[in-house]
């Protein structure tokens, strides 16, 4: 056989890169068809015509005919739009987050729950619900407050103790988080099962969803996501030198330990900042980054925006999909598509890690 | 430049280089040999700042290396590991692109600069042929080779390389070493190698030091450094296992 020949049939399905500026216009272009539509579709349909004209009037100011009724009209602008950009804000947040925490950790199994925001989430939330307590502070129960806290008391707890002993600090981040997280878990079966009537709220919680979107939540939620993700994408530098390992990454001029706390820190605030106002919505966070990785390669200046772009529509069409089904969970629509998804890259990925 | 002076480095308590004094000049071709758990990786450790000395200083270009950051050491030093691992896909040309983050802008990533450096680099060692190949499915000696063209993108006055032949055959052995020798003879590139093929060493680099035990035995050209009696004491082996034919 021809050298050629040998070259051709090797397994080598390296996908050919996509031009990132191509992606970016084709992906901005898509996500605002995906709001328009997440906007009309629903339980009672506004015509794209008409959600549009909405949007022109309240959103730009514009002078457009009226062609719809006050009724559509409060769907759209109260019920509609702070919904589909809650789900926009927080595919965005996840995507960015699963990206940071792959990048971190090297780890193509990471994604934005992996160190505890998840389990510590889950936990706050059960609590929240079985405590008598209930106080609402600008539209913010008890849920969402103690979500955002466990999320982010879980990770510091990681972190804290993975800085002893004698592992790599990766290995030992990630068995912590394993450990912390578990432990979690144990705490959240049991408010579970002492929750009595609030189980089913606990459950939505899981989930995870946008029925309950307002104005006020997305607006305390999206300079958290956003602010974090800029800063996280102000620090690509550091994700890149990071893909041939901890050491090398220093001698590429990286500063480790510090990169490591401050990207540790911007994707647990991104991460908790979602879970707070949506709950716990899987698989955005693993495959919107792999994918866009098979599309553009791994340099985290692209690989960032890109995921934050993709992660955005997918979670919009997601909600989408799970309101059209009957209000089901959008975890449930995340896991259904995503798990066959992920499967799909492992088997497409060949094992041997080393350069 | 970089030097040692009355250097001990020690893991967990237990000394592994003890009072080195060494000094590896502007424009030096200098191969560090010894035998296994002497100290050689250790001390490239130490001249790239990766491992503080417990005693001791070690300085770059003048400066003590514990005062400059890692961008700065970055500019000037070049480090070719063993091997590294790749958690995600990437083409050999991203791969070797590394090597322009010390360079890059902050905000825009790569420039056309960064891009010839990177083309020409991949040239200069050889890998045109692999440009697009995902580097995970490289044998291991065409994975060292792409360290090796990492560093040369890099374009750092100085390189530390540890072990950079191990996996490769005798042609690519030869080609690696011959340029180290251009590097170092048409742009300056100060170099320090370990090395344990005795016979490229002394081949290849007009000056060897020897280490043994955590300590500098042995430092000047070839035919010294590898006295047969030496050899014979620190390695444990008949001398004539070794040609020491000295650099040409």
């Amino acid at each position: 056989m021809s050298a050629a020949a040998l070259r051709s049939a090797a397994p080598l399905a390296l996908a050919r890169r996509r031009r990132p500026l191509g992606l970016a216009i084709g992906g901005a272009v898509a996500l605002l068809v995906i709001l328009v539509l997440g906007v009309a579709a629903g339980s009672v349909a506004v015509a794209p015509g008409d959600t549009i004209g909405i949007l022109a009037s309240r959103l730009l100011g514009l002078d457009v005919p009226r062609t719809w009724s006050s009724a559509a009209e409060t769907i759209v602008v109260e019920l509609r739009l702070p919904r589909v950009l809650t789900a926009m804000v927080v595919g965005l947040g996840l995507a960015v987050a699963g990206a940071t925490f792959q990048g971190l950790l090297r780890n193509p199994l990471a994604d934005p729950y992996v160190l505890g925001t998840a389990s510590g989430a889950a936990l706050g939330a059960a609590i929240a619900v079985i405590l008598p307590v209930r106080t609402l502070v600008l539209e913010f129960g008890l849920l969402h407050g103690l979500a955002f806290a466990g999320a982010l008391a879980a990770v510091f707890v990681v972190y804290r103790l993975s800085r002893v002993g004698g592992l790599s600090p990766l290995t030992s981040l990630l068995l912590t988080g394993y450990a912390v997280g578990s432990l979690l878990a144990a705490g959240l079966a049991m408010a579970m099962y002492v929750s009595g009537a609030g189980l089913r709220q606990i459950f939505a919680y899981l989930l995870g969803g946008f029925d309950a979107s307002s104005w006020l939540r997305l607006a305390t939620a999206t300079p958290l996501i956003l602010g974090a993700s800029a800063f996280i994408l102000l620090r690509a530098r550091a994700l890149n030198g990071l893909l041939l390992g901890e050491e090398a990454a220093a001698h590429l001029g990286v500063d480790v330990r510090r990169e490591r706390a401050v990207l540790l820190s911007l994707g647990s605030l991104v991460t908790a900042a979602a879970v707070a106002v949506s709950g716990l919505i899987g698989f955005v966070g693993l495959v919107v980054p792999h994918v866009v990785r098979l599309l553009v390669g791994p340099n985290a200046r692209l690989v960032l925006p890109l995921s934050a772009l993709f992660g955005a529509s997918l979670m919009v069409v997601a909600d989408l999909a799970a309101r059209l089904l009957g209000e089901i969970p959008v975890g449930v629509v995340t896991a259904v598509v995503g798990a066959p998804f992920f499967l799909y890259l492992l088997r497409r990925t060949r094992s041997g890690y080393e350069v | 430049m970089i030097r040692f002076e009355r250097m001990t480095v020690a893991y967990r308590g237990r000394p592994v280089l003890s009072d080195i004094d060494l000094l590896v000049g502007v424009g030096e071709r200098v191969a560090l040999v010894g035998p296994n758990g002497a100290g050689k990786s250790t001390l490239l450790r130490a001249a790239a700042g990766i491992v503080a000395p417990v005693a001791g200083s070690v300085e770059l270009g003048g400066e003590p290396i514990a005062r400059l950051d890692r961008a700065a050491i970055a500019r000037r030093l070049a480090v070719v590991p063993q091997q590294a691992t790749l958690p995600f896909a990437a083409t050999v040309e991203e791969v070797v692109g590394l090597g322009r983050l010390p360079h890059e802008d902050p905000f825009r990533g790569h420039r056309p600069a960064d891009r010839a450096a990177v083309a020409a680099a991949i040239e200069r060692v050889g890998l045109g042929h692999l440009l697009g190949r995902d580097a995970r499915e490289l044998s291991l000696g065409e994975r060292q080779l792409v360290l090796v063209a990492l560093a040369v993108a890099q374009a750092a006055h100085v390189m530390l390389l540890d072990e950079p032949t191990v996996h490769l055959d005798l042609r690519h052995q030869v080609e690696v070493m011959e340029l180290l020798v251009d590097l170092n003879e048409r742009d300056g590139t100060t170099i320090l190698a370990v090395l344990h093929d005795l016979s490229l060493a002394a081949h290849f680099f007009p000056r060897l030091v020897l280490l043994d035990r955590g300590r500098v035995v042995g430092d000047g050209p070839p035919a010294e450094v590898l006295a047969p009696e030496r050899v014979r004491e620190v390695f444990g082996v008949d001398p004539g296992l070794v040609r020491t034919a000295t650099a040409t």
